[in-house]
């Protein structure tokens, strides 16, 4: 045998050999990544599962005697009021970019007039609730997330066990409820600040005509977009609530840990807005 | 009277406590000693109920609690009062709040009487004029004072203290000492403290018992444990460094 073929020949054995290696490493990784995935899906159907259990708790803490009104109402000022003035800024920036954005844009194509049903329809079935929504997640999501959190790691949640109260009803129950009613209500403030930052673009900076502009906006406007969005956004309140609460009542591990739940807490209802946000819409608005 | 039998606990891999049996007379202070990490607040925490253990019994007079459903274990709970390591008072209320709070929840009582029986029971614990601070203004020892007037407000029949003198100056540890000592003589209850310091474990225990490696493993009177032949215990009463107790990690 020629020393080419020789050559040629290891060569091809080599190949092979590293053919086969690279199989099964190949193997081994979709193996890795799926043991990853299955671990990552394992930790989240317990995370989902805790949760689902949380709610369940609440739900009975709430129909439960006696009613927490004074907590409840502490709580509706600590999320409606101070929550407003951040939620006023960013509806009335908002309402005035969406006016802007399509006036301009609109004007390419001659339908400047349709600039007050634009603004309407994106603020009361989306921007409103959604924006709202992500301003409170941010606010007083990590506040919860932290208040409870610090009260886990410093053992006043065991404090209160042993003075005979249920942390579920004192601590859970009024966020919740304070949750789903500030947040439609702020929502509903929202929506009108937005509309009338519209407006001002629109007609006092733009120089559009303003008997118009309303009536574009009251003609295509039906009460069932400001309903569903409202539902949206008792959803998105009740959720909030949920899940900061649930982030800072399992917090672990210190100052550290209530850091953690803080931030869960932000992303996990923030991620659970925008997602849930488009199958509410696909339900609600058919 | 309180009664622990067979009392196991593990957190995932974690066996905390590994058959526990313990039984503390009415009337009587019980002290529980023990290393760090060796479950003593584990301990405690299964006495009032909020940890459930994985197997055994707490009797809390003749009724085992570890079989209540929770609105049954809430009656039981208004029978004690518990100190915490770091008094654990509610940051987010005045400190007559706080001694308040069981009053005004369970006891249905306005806030002027419930004020007045809680300016009352901190006058109890040696402070006055402190009912309107809120937590955040207080020292170490005047939060651990506040905690054990929450403790006592509601008049309970049995205490239980976890760490009561833990990082505490040493003044004001026999002074928390010497409050131990009066709750028990003027409200005669059934007391469980747990702590790791041997001064005060001999002052104000009838009978101690030590935890080592998740068990009990010797109970007696404060004259019977200093004299103990118990090789382990004698080591952790003397405080060496050197015997059968291993720190983890370090060689000797
Ligand atoms: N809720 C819990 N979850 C997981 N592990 C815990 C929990 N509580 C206590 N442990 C563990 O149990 C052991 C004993 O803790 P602890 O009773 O606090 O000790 P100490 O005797 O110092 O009071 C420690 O290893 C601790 O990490
Ligand atoms: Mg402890």
């Amino acid at each position: 045998m020629s020393v080419s073929v020789k050559n040629r020949l290891r060569k091809l054995t080599l190949t092979r050999k590293t053919d086969t290696e690279f199989m099964f490493g190949f193997i081994e990784f979709i193996g890795r990544i799926i043991s990853k995935f299955w671990y990552t899906f394992m930790l989240f159907t317990e995370e989902l599962g805790r949760i689902i259990l949380l709610v369940c708790s609440t739900m009975k803490q709430i129909i439960s005697p006696p009613a927490e009104f004074k907590n409840t109402s502490k709580q509706m000022v600590e999320i409606g009021i101070k929550s407003m003035p951040v939620v006023l800024i960013t509806a009335v920036f908002t309402g005035m970019v969406l006016a802007l954005q399509s006036y301009t844009g609109f004007k390419r194509f001659n339908a400047e007039f349709l600039v007050g049903t634009v603004v309407a329809l994106s603020v009361t079935r989306e921007l409103g609730p959604v924006l709202t929504g992500l301003i409170v997640a941010g606010r007083a999501g990590a506040s919860m997330a932290a208040e409870l959190g610090t009260m886990r790691v410093t053992e006043q949640i065991d404090a209160l066990e042993t003075l005979a109260t249920n942390p579920v009803k004192y601590l859970i129950v009024p966020r919740f409820i304070a949750g789903v009613i500030v947040l439609p209500s702020l929502t509903v403030v929202a929506d009108i600040i937005g509309i009338v930052g519209g407006y001002f673009v629109t007609v006092v900076l733009l120089g559009a005509n303003s008997a118009l502009y309303w009536r574009r906006t009251w003609d295509y406007l039906e009460m069932d977009d400001i309903y569903n969005g409202l539902i949206k956004s008792c959803f998105f309140g009740g959720a909030i609530a949920i899940i900061s609460c649930y982030k800072g009542f399992y917090t672990e591990g210190g100052a550290e840990g209530v850091g953690k739940a803080t931030t869960g807490a932000v992303v996990l209802s923030s991620m659970t807005i925008l997602i849930s946000d488009y199958f509410l819409s696909a339900w609600l608005f058919k | 009277m309180i009664e622990l039998i067979d009392l196991h606990k593990s957190f995932g891999g974690n066996h905390v406590l590994r058959g526990v049996n313990l039984k503390v007379e009415k009337g009587e202070g019980m002290v529980v000693i023990g290393g760090s990490g060796s479950g003593k607040s584990v301990l405690i925490k299964h006495i009032i109920g909020t940890l459930k253990p994985d197997r055994g019994s707490v009797f809390i007079e003749g009724v085992d609690i570890a079989k209540l459903a929770d609105h049954e274990l809430y009656e039981v709970r208004k029978r004690f009062g518990m100190l915490f390591q770091g008094a654990a008072l509610f940051d987010s209320m005045k400190v007559w709040e706080n001694v308040a709070f069981a009053l005004m929840r369970h006891g249905k009582l306005k806030e002027k009487d419930a004020k007045e029986i809680a300016v009352e029971k901190l006058r109890m614990v040696g402070l006055v004029g402190v009912e309107n601070l809120m937590p955040s203004e207080l020292s170490g020892g005047m939060k651990k004072r506040v905690g054990l007037a929450r403790a006592i407000a509601h008049s309970p029949e049995m205490l239980l203290y976890d760490e009561p003198t833990t990082g505490l100056d040493p003044i004001m540890a026999d002074a928390i000492n010497d409050l131990i000592i009066e709750m028990k003589q003027r409200l005669s209850v059934t007391s469980v403290a747990i702590t790791h310091d041997m001064h005060s474990a001999y002052k104000i225990a009838d009978r101690i018992a030590m935890l080592y490696k998740g068990e009990i493993i010797e109970v007696g009177t404060p004259d019977a444990i200093k004299n103990t032949d118990n090789a382990i215990v004698r080591q952790f009463i003397t405080g060496s460094a050197i015997g059968p107790i291993k720190i983890e990690g370090v060689t000797v």
